[in-house]
């Protein structure tokens, strides 16, 4: 069982990274974008907004966990 | 269309999605290591070679919108991770210390999986990028053959123009390996992690519908975009840290010699 523990830590830790909240922001946004192309949207500018948001809150969450350590 | 456009119109696109695939493979050689970048080029290649003889003029009904989508969603998750990094380095946010700690784990980690016989892949990372971008690159390179070859009925001069623009970006792109190795660290990973972000953003988009304002030309502006971005992030964070005294000396943090973005 270890080694699957391992191998599935190996590949979270490959393609999720430190901050899942920016993999799960990923997937949202592109949810999102998808959503409102079907709607009719061409929505090429929510991407990139979505992408400044969620590096902003990531470096945030680490300048604010600083602060108080 | 005579067979000069049309070696032209096809030279041209895919010089397009050449440069690309070698931005890619020189980000992740440059900044991680080169002998895996290779090997995930090879093997993309190889995979390549092999679905485009099995497919033939069939290629044109794989869905490359989803493939868009699942290696742009990658590229960009990959992308933020390394700009976040970068940007709390170049804020002194993150010190060389944390980095030199990080470094020796991981060498100690790679040998550990090496002694586990893990493979001969030294670097995952640098494979995995370099096998997405010269993947879906090739896929669309075949593509632009087939579809332009086969309107104009004359697939030999498309595949010509195809192979010209190739071999041309990729003899540019051995050129600039050279200098790009002089580029100090941190700076090279800043751009790494800009570029991956851009064309994370650029093809994930496409993958999910989107029609980019000028097509192709519109990476031309997401890319300085993305480094604007992480350049004020990492101003403001810098002078945040320094108002509040957490943040550690700058200088230490902006010349390291070693350590990922991992």
């Amino acid at each position: 069982m270890n080694w699957i523990r391992s191998f599935v830590m190996f590949w979270y830790d490959f393609i999720v990274g430190d901050d899942w909240r920016v993999a799960l922001g990923v997937v949202v946004g592109l949810g999102a974008t998808a959503g409102l192309v079907h709607a009719g949207v061409n929505a090429w500018w929510l991407l990139p907004i979505v992408v400044a948001v969620l590096l902003g809150l990531s470096v945030r969450r680490v300048m604010l966990a600083a602060r108080q350590s | 269309m005579t067979s000069y456009v049309l070696f032209l119109t096809v030279f041209l696109a895919c010089a397009v999605e050449a440069v690309e695939a070698v931005t890619i493979v020189l980000a992740a050689g440059t900044s991680r290591h080169w002998g895996s970048a290779v090997q995930g080029t090879v093997s993309a290649l190889l995979v390549l070679a092999v679905t485009v003889s099995a497919l033939g003029p069939a290629i044109g009904l794989l869905p490359l919108g989803a493939l868009r989508l699942v290696v742009g969603a990658l590229l960009l998750v990959f992308g933020l991770q390394w700009l976040r990094k970068a940007v709390l380095r170049g804020s002194g946010f993150k010190a060389l210390h944390d980095e030199t700690e990080a470094y020796a784990k991981e060498v100690a980690a790679a040998q550990a999986a090496g002694a586990g016989g893990r493979g001969i892949v030294r670097d995952w990372y640098a494979f995995t990028l370099s096998f997405k971008g010269v993947f879906l690159e090739g896929l669309e390179v075949a593509f632009i053959v087939v579809t332009f070859g086969n309107n104009q009925h004359d697939i030999p001069t498309a595949v010509l123009g195809a192979a010209a623009a190739v071999v041309l970006v990729t003899a540019a792109g051995i050129a600039v390996r050279a200098p790009l190795a002089r580029v100090p660290e941190n700076t090279m990973k800043f751009a790494v992690g800009t570029m991956l972000t851009a064309f994370g953003i650029f093809w994930s988009a496409e993958g999910a519908g989107v029609t980019w304002p000028g097509t192709d030309a519109a990476l031309l502006v997401l890319i300085p975009s993305v480094a604007l971005l992480a350049i004020g992030y990492t101003a403001l964070l810098r002078r945040t840290g320094a108002a509040a005294g957490t943040a550690v000396p700058t200088a230490a943090v902006s010349a390291p010699v070693e350590g990922t973005l991992r």
